[in-house]
């Protein structure tokens, strides 16, 4: 596993996700924004892939995957950014997100290599639960990458072992049964699940969907490893276009401050 | 010697819903607890003589099961080959033989105690069919059907909200059925506790593509009952119109293991198999979407392509994951019709046999049209015409130049 996933999860602070889509609004746009995450305060930057058919993902999502497709974004085209991220910031552990068709289209192993290449740490892939593992799983631990899996609120004690097993860097845990950016969980329920996977899983638990503003990441950041905000971000990216990377900076500085120093504000 | 039949091709999919290498449980981690909770009462139900006796029950006097086996004279004279048959699923209730898997499915919902029924929606038609069973139940019903479909298929829009359905238009991407089974896999995710998904064709993850498979059985079991008794022998050869597939699993599937039976499947060239249509096995590659791992037309980098199609039924850029194990295997032969063949065999079958078929098994009929007159007289061609075409006059007349 990564050691760029470990120390994200190690600074003595509980960490801040970031998700952007890449290629919105335009591959040559991303690399500004990626900035402007690390800048912001982000400890683990996860990489949208776009596809045509985001089947987890609420409106928000949607329209960026559509966005950067429009814009002619291409998996070579994701790559690159992703190499040029590590380039410009060897330390900050970056993770892609996406489906499984564009991701093993070319076979898991050219995916994998590439994915190495390119300095990636970890891959979330929403569409391959553990009974799929064989799919991808293999070829990314052959590489030194994270799978990193999702748990939900359906996702009780028997399952739990399952959904662990073969994963590493982190979990993520999905804190609504629902789609990106809707409505949020209330944090008596993901205080409760965070401490249910605890009793198994030894990875860190980061929790995210419907996560947008640093009051509410605050109190997450108290009861879990790490908050993931995507929507919010993904956003602002649709208001200002190119032009995004102030605005995002902004509101991840704010986040980060949130997050951050979340247990060293009184409850 | 082995009890077993070593070259079965009926004993799929594998434990872990795999035919070959394609099919599985392609979902998110919300779905997985319910995916597993749906086969473990399917396989329950499966093996409950009540539950079997109850599907069988509403088949008869709802749906008007057996439909009936037709020998087509005049169709097959005019051809001048082999004999034509066709089993008649665009007699059932509803009009075509999506209803019986809707049937099947809605049993099982409220055998699972689910309280909410959703659905996707192309065409209309199984919307229609999951609006008529829900009215049947007592059940509310959502159906999710893509912005610019609602557009093109008012009546059916309609009917289904006269049958209690509240129908949503899905506004993203590209506002068809892919859109429309996306949309509703996020209303599934959002709301697993007590909504059951009745998903239209013999794909998504397993074990929809053996349930939907198993009810729609129903047709080839039949037919093969009848043929026998009609004739006294087996057809040569079965032909069915592919989309997501489930009329053509639903007839070819008990005959899979009598070798003398050779069977075509007939996907939608649209255009031509060089410009856009909707034949995933003849210009597609293996990948996953909705659930399974199955051909798909797709680009280099794994972006689903639009399928285009006259019938809105066929115009899926995917298909059922047994028919690409069984183009694989090579047990099944599959072959396109485009656009303009299926509207030649529309009018042929009205003027022969008046009889209206639907836009898909036209294209089934514009197969058999091909291959009858290079067969003898005596051999046997069985057709599914598995809907009936008075939702798609409007269609029709639009291409022959006609304003309604």
């Amino acid at each position: 596993m990564s050691a760029r996933l470990t120390a994200a999860f190690a600074k003595g602070h509980p960490a801040l996700v970031c998700f952007v889509t890449a290629g919105d609004p335009t591959p040559a746009a991303t690399p500004a924004i990626l900035d402007a995450l690390v800048e912001g305060g982000a400890d683990v930057i996860e990489l949208g892939m776009p596809f045509t058919d985001p089947m987890a993902d609420g409106p928000a999502i949607q329209a960026a995957n559509l966005r950067a497709l429009g814009a002619g974004t291409t998996t070579a085209d994701i790559l690159a950014i992703a190499s040029g991220f590590r380039a410009r910031h060897p330390d900050v552990a970056l993770v892609l997100m996406g489906y499984a068709n564009p991701m093993t289209v070319r076979g898991a192993d050219w995916f994998a290599d590439a994915a190495a290449g390119a300095g990636v740490d970890g891959v979330i892939c929403v569409d391959i639960p553990p009974e799929e593992d064989a799919e991808l799983g293999p070829a990314l631990r052959a590489r030194g990458i994270s799978p990193i899996r999702l748990a939900t609120p359906t996702t009780d004690a028997a399952r739990l072992p399952a959904v662990l097993d073969g994963s590493s860097g982190f979990l993520y845990y999905v804190s609504v049964a629902g789609i990106t950016g809707k409505q949020s969980a209330a944090l008596t329920s993901i205080e409760e699940a965070v401490a249910r996977f605890k009793l198994t899983a030894d990875l860190p638990i980061a929790v995210g969907f419907g996560v947008r503003t640093p009051e509410q990441a605050g109190p997450i950041a108290r009861v879990a490893d790490g908050v993931v905000v995507g929507s919010a971000i993904v956003d602002l990216v649709a208001a200002h276009g190119a032009a995004a990377a102030g605005p995002v900076r902004a509101l991840v500085a704010e986040l980060a401050h949130a997050v951050h120093h979340a247990r060293s504000v009184a409850a | 010697m082995t009890a077993q039949t070593p070259n079965s091709f009926r004993n799929q999919p594998d434990e872990r819903g795999h035919f070959g290498q394609f099919g599985g449980r392609y979902v998110a981690e919300t779905l997985m607890p319910l995916i597993l909770d749906l086969e473990t009462e399917y396989r329950k139900a499966k093996a409950d003589p009540a539950f079997q006796a109850e599907f069988d029950d509403l088949l008869e006097h709802y749906v008007g099961r057996p439909s009936p086996l037709y020998f087509a004279p005049r169709l097959t004279e005019e051809l001048g080959g082999a004999q034509v048959w066709f089993k008649r699923d665009e007699l059932n209730h509803t009009g075509a033989h999506k209803i019986n898997n809707c049937i099947g499915q809605i049993l099982l919902a409220m055998r699972m105690g689910k309280t909410r029924i959703i659905a996707e929606t192309g065409a209309g038609q199984h919307g229609v069919a999951t609006a008529t069973v829900c009215a049947r139940f007592g059940l509310p019903c959502v159906i999710y059907m893509g912005a610019t479909d609602v557009e093109r298929q008012q009546p059916n829009v309609f009917r289904m909200k006269l049958l209690g359905a509240e129908v949503i238009p899905v506004q993203a991407g590209a506002k068809t059925l892919k859109d429309a089974m996306n949309e509703a896999l996020r209303d599934w995710v959002a709301n697993v506790h007590d909504t059951f998904y009745i998903i239209g064709t013999a794909a998504g993850p397993h074990p929809y593509p053996e349930l939907v498979r198993d009810f729609q059985s129903v047709i080839g079991r039949e037919a093969r009952a009848q043929m026998l008794s009609r004739t006294g022998r087996l057809p040569d050869v079965l032909v069915a119109a592919i989309g997501g597939g489930s009329n053509a699993i639903g007839l070819f599937h008990p005959f899979l293991d009598d070798p003398s039976v050779k069977m075509l499947g007939v996907e939608a060239a649209g255009y031509g198999l060089d410009k856009d249509h909707a034949a995933s096995l003849a210009g597609g590659r293996p990948g996953i979407l909705h659930g399974n791992k199955t051909y798909l037309l797709q680009d280099a980098d794994g972006q689903i392509i639009e399928g285009h199609s006259i019938s809105a039924g066929l115009d899926y850029p995917g298909i059922g994951p047994e028919h690409a194990w069984l183009k694989e295997n090579g047990r099944v032969d599959y072959t396109s019709v485009t656009d303009v063949e299926a509207l030649a065999a529309f009018q042929l079958l009205c003027r022969t046999e008046g009889i209206i078929p639907a836009l898909e098994p036209a294209h089934a009929i514009a197969a058999v049209q091909k291959i009858a007159p290079t067969m003898p007289k005596d051999a046997i061609i069985l057709a599914n015409l598995c809907g009936r075409g008075d939702k798609d006059i409007f269609t029709v007349a639009g291409h022959l130049g006609v304003t309604l």
